[in-house]
């Protein structure tokens, strides 16, 4: 695989990291989830997800190494992303919050002609049918019964704090932010009030615990997720599996 | 008198149905001894009816009961490539599970009774699912061993007298195959790896053997349901020619991986043409079905707190459909 030039490995780091993530925690539904058609959906997404992550990450360097070999600090991902599962309505409060970003920013960079142009307009089909999915649920959730309106409304809340993080600048890649996070409060907002909900108001950021996952901190159920992630891998230093 | 006509028709109403209920019978033998196909709308016994509901309802049990030991390593999964296979097989056994649900709906039982019934125990999935993953071979062992003994079953089931469960294999069929080769290509890996990793395959295949020789059920005098099955050609072998069937492919497959059976008794004999092979510890095979293994618990107890920890979830979607009319999924 050809790699980025230098300058372009941040973004690709960023990127694939938050796709790596995001599909490890969606991969621990498997199983778990409430119906069978959901255990085909939530692995289906966990599926893209990888496979946008390998691509990306395969630009900077070889995706194991980075996957199973850098430690804590060294993840680019954002922290919304890392956030354990919680209920069937927090993930999904998850899903609709970093889909609908996912979805406007490769939409930009699709249009572009930079160097993740390619990769962003493939991604993009995958990533609009995950903001489709978390769309409708968070309708029939938010619309649905007292206890799933109440739910769905304390995950958008909890999660609320870890949204600002996604429109600061990462550096390599070519998208107008500003542009971006008005996109997705007028997006995510609209579908909120559709499920009848209240779109949060709480900070978005602030303090550096909510907000620095881009810079290597993170919260602390990702030092475990990890931990469970790469034990098998380094266990066995130099094989290959 | 009123009564004397009454009961006069009556008897001749009931003679009338044993000779409808006869001309269906005979109808539907001849339409399985022309090996043509039952659809969901013909006559059918209802012992028939029953059995099938049994049979696919138990399967459609076992896969996704069977996606617990291998998510059990989706988290650990120890390269990238090896994650998204194994991610790619438990969604697929998740897909069997709903054809399957729809199949058996075919028959008039819905799934949410069929759940109902796996859930209190009434209704039984594959024994082979209540012994644990221990180590990342055992994702491999339960391909080679444990999907290719579930093909050596299922491709008969493609051309079972029932038309829904023959068209849910074929396909059912073709991923099982893609997961049995997947199974053997990781167990080969680790075969030809370090020593640890050699280790590990040679001692996933040593504990998965033997359970999955059990997986083609009791010896044939023994078994419930065969004789009746097989004329209804629901079933077309028998436990113990499918088991044979599975022997001999996996004898020289083991040598190829270069792993051991943990059978001394496993050898080519000339004569019948086939490997013999030891005892099979029937005490254990029961007792597991009956509810002692080392997972039953485990198993049936997350399968229960998913359901019920997602019925608020199911509740909402009902509720939306119903508000804004139209279908929840």
């Amino acid at each position: 695989m050809n790699r980025v030039p230098a300058t372009a490995a941040p973004a690709a780091l960023a990127l694939g990291d938050d796709a790596l993530v995001l599909s490890h925690r969606l991969g621990e539904w498997a199983g778990h989830a409430p119906v069978l058609e959901e255990e085909v959906a939530l692995a289906n997404i966990a599926l893209d997800l990888l496979g946008q992550a390998r691509v990306l990450l395969s630009l900077v360097g070889d995706e194991d190494e980075l996957a199973y070999l850098r430690e804590e600090r060294a993840f680019r991902n954002l922290q919304l992303v890392e956030q354990p599962n919680g209920d069937f309505a927090q993930t999904i409060a998850r899903q609709l919050y970093f889909s609908t970003y996912q979805e406007l920013l490769y939409g930009q960079l699709a249009a572009g002609d930079g160097e993740f142009a390619p990769l962003a307009a493939k991604a993009v089909k995958e990533v609009a049918y995950h903001r489709d999915h978390a769309e409708h649920w968070t309708l029939r959730l938010g619309d649905g019964t007292p206890e799933s309106h109440e739910r769905m409304q304390r995950g958008c809340d909890a999660l609320w704090r870890f949204t600002g993080e996604m429109f600061q600048p990462v550096e390599g890649v070519d998208a107008d932010w500003q542009k971006l996070e008005n996109a997705w409060r007028e997006s995510v907002g609209a579908v909120l009030q559709r499920a009848t909900l209240i779109v949060p108001e709480g900070p978005r950021g602030g303090a550096w615990t909510a907000g620095a996952g881009r810079q290597g901190l993170h919260t602390e159920p990702f030092g475990r997720m990890i931990a469970e992630m790469q034990h098998l891998h380094r266990s066995h230093p130099g094989a290959t599996w | 008198m009123a009564t004397a006509a009454a009961h006069r028709t009556t008897a001749e109403a009931q003679a009338a149905e044993a000779e409808r209920t006869a001309a269906h019978e005979a109808a539907f033998d001849a339409a399985v001894a022309a090996d043509e196909r039952i659809e969901p709308r013909d006559w059918m016994p209802d012992a028939y009816r029953a059995s099938l509901v049994r049979q696919m309802a138990q399967h459609a049990h076992s896969e996704i009961i069977g996606m617990q030991p291998e998510a059990n390593w989706i988290t650990r999964a120890p390269s990238l490539r090896r994650k998204a296979i194994l991610m790619a097989k438990v969604q697929d056994e998740a897909g069997h599970g709903l054809y399957l649900y729809s199949a058996a709906e075919t028959l008039g039982t819905g799934r949410e009774e069929l759940l109902d019934k796996l859930h209190s125990g009434r209704q039984k999935y594959s024994s082979i699912f209540n012994y644990p993953t221990l180590t990342w071979a055992d994702v491999g062992a339960i391909g080679w061993l444990v999907d290719g003994a579930a093909i050596t079953n299922q491709v008969p089931l493609c051309r079972c007298s029932y038309g829904p469960y023959a068209r849910a294999m074929v396909r059912i069929c073709k991923e099982e195959s893609f997961h049995q080769r997947q199974g053997y290509e990781l167990l080969l890996h680790l075969s030809n790896g370090t020593p640890e990793q050699h280790a590990m395959a040679q001692d996933a295949v040593d504990r998965w053997w033997w359970p999955s020789l059990m997986m083609f059920g009791p010896p044939d005098d023994e078994s419930a349901h065969s004789a009746q099955s097989m004329t209804w050609k629901i079933k077309r072998h028998s436990n113990d020619e499918l088991r044979q069937r599975f022997v001999d492919i996996a004898v020289p497959q083991a040598e190829a991986l270069g792993l051991t059976l943990p059978d001394p008794d496993l050898r080519w004999n000339e004569v019948r043409g086939h490997y013999d092979f030891g005892a099979i510890d029937w005490d254990e095979f029961w007792d597991v079905l009956k509810g002692n293994g080392p997972c039953n618990e485990q198993r049936i107890s997350q399968r229960r707190t998913a359901h019920e920890e997602g019925a608020w979830v199911r509740e909402a979607a009902s509720a939306y459909a119903a508000k804004h009319g139209k279908a929840a999924a």
